[in-house]
């Protein structure tokens, strides 16, 4: 079966600045799929690109097995997007923004979806209250609740949840979580590593390629290494003699440090330089490397093969 | 479609509504121009200011300045008793004019010669000079006709009635500067008015980043325009409404011709305004461009080029060519025609085709220069 969104070797250019340089994707229907990566690295582009609002340079693009430069408008149709900065009218209540939006996209009967929307978004207490005066975690609901108005098949996420306070996050992935099960596809970009492993598949995004493209529990196994968690004192000194002595991936974290390893024996080893250096290891762990780890090994890996 | 216009022209008035600020400035501005142009700005010349140096002192030069005195046009400050103070009047402008009387003004009347008068204006606003004098040209005329008439009669000789030019002026009897101001008055805030404001709501989408959910949703450019164009369409009607009132409560001015043919000329007036506005919200990116260009553009050429305050026809040809940029030129004539006149569509008829033309042209330039740009932004 085909994907709902195929992209074949994608290119584009601002100017002079390459933004994608080859991107392929296939997503499938009833997908949470994830786009991660530094800023710059093509994430948001790549999204404009599907919705329509920037032209491919090289590649197809196609969605609903309609090629996005052809079927644009019917393409739009079907898709809801919601981009980086908040473009709600801040003029307009909860509920004018809701109706505009509705009267938009042709949605003629939507006092019901309206509530259905409000009620889902927990917003309702709120529905006559200006969108300006909102708070970040609501604006990014109501966003939410405008582009759904229309019962997309496919929504476009632009890190919806960058600025928002942690339990508002929370609260717009359970929205999420309710819309895949109404089988709906997402596709979402967030920097937040942490939200990718709540995705069924994550693109990881460097410089205008996909570095590696799977479900984060294959992403995390490729590397074949492990995540050593390190609790000791004082740390400075053991971050210092780790990063001198041996070349994995190092990472300090507060009162602990992780170390990428590839067996027991570099765990040992690495015990014993601590040791040597009179470093108090109070504490120590062995566990499977977070998203970020990979992400991070997988970028130095490809600065030392060039 | 008729949704989707309407959805949005709702959407813009509740956004207006809540504007205080932009509402503010919607009424207020064309209280305060009219206020401006109505009264500070008059170009009637009256109450001269005149001082006089007498130095005959004799009844002739007496009755010869109450000749002047007695009209609306000269009031006396004072008389003066050298030579010298005429420079220090007229250098501290506490006179425009000074009249200097010889001391032999008497006896030349009586011995029948030619008895001359020194006439000293400050010309510095030379337009005022040149009315001064006429004004000043005419008492003497009719001063030196009484003596004419005086010394015949004593003599008795009776005369036959001379020629007399009984002048009337149409349309503007008393010559009021207002009345000629005020159709070019409306104009101008009327094009300001549509212009800034759909220009800002279009670049306030632009710049917050709505027109990019716009983008992605059913809605079309035209259907975008129009929805926008309906409320300030309203708003400029409900405007053009407080200056006709106000012109009639303040200056006595009535609307003489069909008030039917006053909203289609205002109409198609607004259409190629509109037409400006959406030009320039195609051309600016950000809210400070677009409001200092829709300004200028609107503002400046509606002052100078249009036949507001400077008559076209004596403008150089070149500059008359030039004069057609702005839609203002033709509604002032359809105002002109309509306010003051009383005239009918056979008058203004080919200023409303003008119009339509004019829009017509704009509205092309910006959506060529509109699809330029998106090509650009979708591909660039």
């Amino acid at each position: 079966m085909n994907g709902i969104i195929e992209i074949n070797n994608l290119h584009r250019r601002y100017g002079e600045t390459v933004a994608l340089r080859g991107i392929s994707l296939r997503i499938k229907k009833g997908e949470m799929f994830g786009f991660v990566g530094p800023d710059g690295a093509g994430k948001t582009t790549t999204i404009r690109i599907m919705c329509g609002l920037l032209n491919p340079g090289e590649g197809t693009v196609r969605l609903f097995d309609e090629d996005i430069l052809e079927k644009r408008n019917v393409i739009q149709k079907r898709i809801g997007y919601l981009s980086q900065k908040f473009s709600l009218y801040g003029d307009l209540t909860v509920d004018e923004n809701i109706e505009f939006f509705a009267e938009i996209h042709n949605v003629t009967d939507y006092k019901r979806r309206r509530d259905e929307l409000l009620e889902f978004t927990r917003l309702k207490p709120f529905r006559k209250r200006l969108a300006e005066k909102l708070s970040g975690g609501m604006k990014q609901k109501l966003a939410l609740a405008c582009s759904l108005i229309h019962k997309p098949e496919i929504l476009f996420l632009d890190e919806p949840t960058t600025g928002v306070d942690p339990v508002s996050r929370r609260d717009f992935w359970k929205i999420l979580a309710d819309l895949i099960k109404e089988k709906i596809t997402i596709v979402m970009a967030t920097p937040y590593l942490d939200e990718a492993e709540r995705c069924s598949r994550v693109a990881m995004f460097n410089n205008g390629e996909i570095i590696t493209c799977d479900t984060p529990d294959n992403i995390k196994k490729s590397i074949g290494l492990m995540s050593l968690e390190i609790v000791c004192k004082p740390i400075k000194v053991a971050y210092e003699l780790l990063s001198s002595e041996i070349n994995n991936d190092i990472q300090l974290f507060g009162d602990r440090i992780n170390v990428l390893v590839k067996s027991q024996g570099e765990t040992d080893s690495i015990l014993r330089i601590l040791n040597s250096g009179n470093v108090e290891v109070v504490d120590r762990r062995l566990t499977e490397p977070s998203i970020e780890n990979v992400f991070m090994n997988l970028i130095k890996h490809r600065k030392l093969n060039g | 479609m008729l949704n989707r216009i309407k959805a949005i022209a709702v959407k813009e008035t509740r956004q207006l509504l809540r504007d205080v600020r932009m509402m503010g400035v919607i009424f207020l501005f064309p209280v305060f121009l009219l206020v401006v142009f109505g009264y500070a700005i008059n170009f009637d010349v009256q109450h001269i200011q005149l001082s006089v140096l007498d130095r005959d002192n004799s009844p002739e030069s007496r009755e010869f300045i109450n000749s002047l005195l007695s009209t609306d046009y000269f009031d006396l400050v004072t008389y003066l008793k050298s030579d010298r103070e005429i420079r220090e009047f007229l250098d501290r402008k506490k006179a425009q004019c000074i009249a200097v009387i010889p001391s032999n003004f008497s006896n030349e009347i009586y011995r029948n010669e030619v008895a001359k008068i020194q006439f000293l204006i400050d010309g510095v606003d030379g337009n005022t000079a040149t009315i001064i004098m006429n004004y000043v040209n005419a008492a003497v005329a009719s001063y030196s006709n009484n003596l004419n008439y005086e010394f015949l009669s004593s003599r008795g000789i009776k005369l036959s009635s001379s020629v007399s030019l009984e002048p009337r002026f149409w349309f503007n009897p008393d010559l009021n500067s207002t009345r000629f101001l005020i159709p070019g008055l409306i104009g101008m805030i009327l094009i300001i008015i549509a212009v800034v404001t759909i220009s800002l709501s279009i670049v306030r989408e632009k710049e917050r980043g709505t027109i990019e959910q716009l983008n992605v949703s059913s809605i079309k450019i035209p259907e975008l325009l129009t929805g926008k164009a309906i409320p300030y369409i309203v708003i400029a009607f409900i405007n053009a409404g407080i200056i006709l009132a106000a012109g009639y409560l303040f200056f006595g001015i009535e609307v003489k011709g069909s008030y039917l043919w006053l909203l289609i000329s205002t109409l198609f007036f607004l259409a190629a305004s509109i037409g400006i506005g959406i030009l320039v919200s195609v051309i600016a990116d950000s809210l400070q461009v677009a409001f200092l260009a829709g300004t200028l553009i609107s503002l400046l050429p509606s002052m100078l080029l249009s036949g507001f305050v400077f008559p076209i026809e004596s403008m150089p040809y070149v500059i008359r060519i030039f004069s057609n940029v702005t839609p203002t030129k033709f509604y002032i004539v359809c105002l002109r025609s309509i306010l003051l006149k009383g005239a009918g569509i056979e008058v203004f008829w080919e200023q409303l085709l003008y119009m339509v033309i004019f829009t017509v042209i704009v509205v092309v330039a910006a959506s060529k220069i509109y699809n330029k740009k998106q090509l650009k932004e979708l591909s660039s």
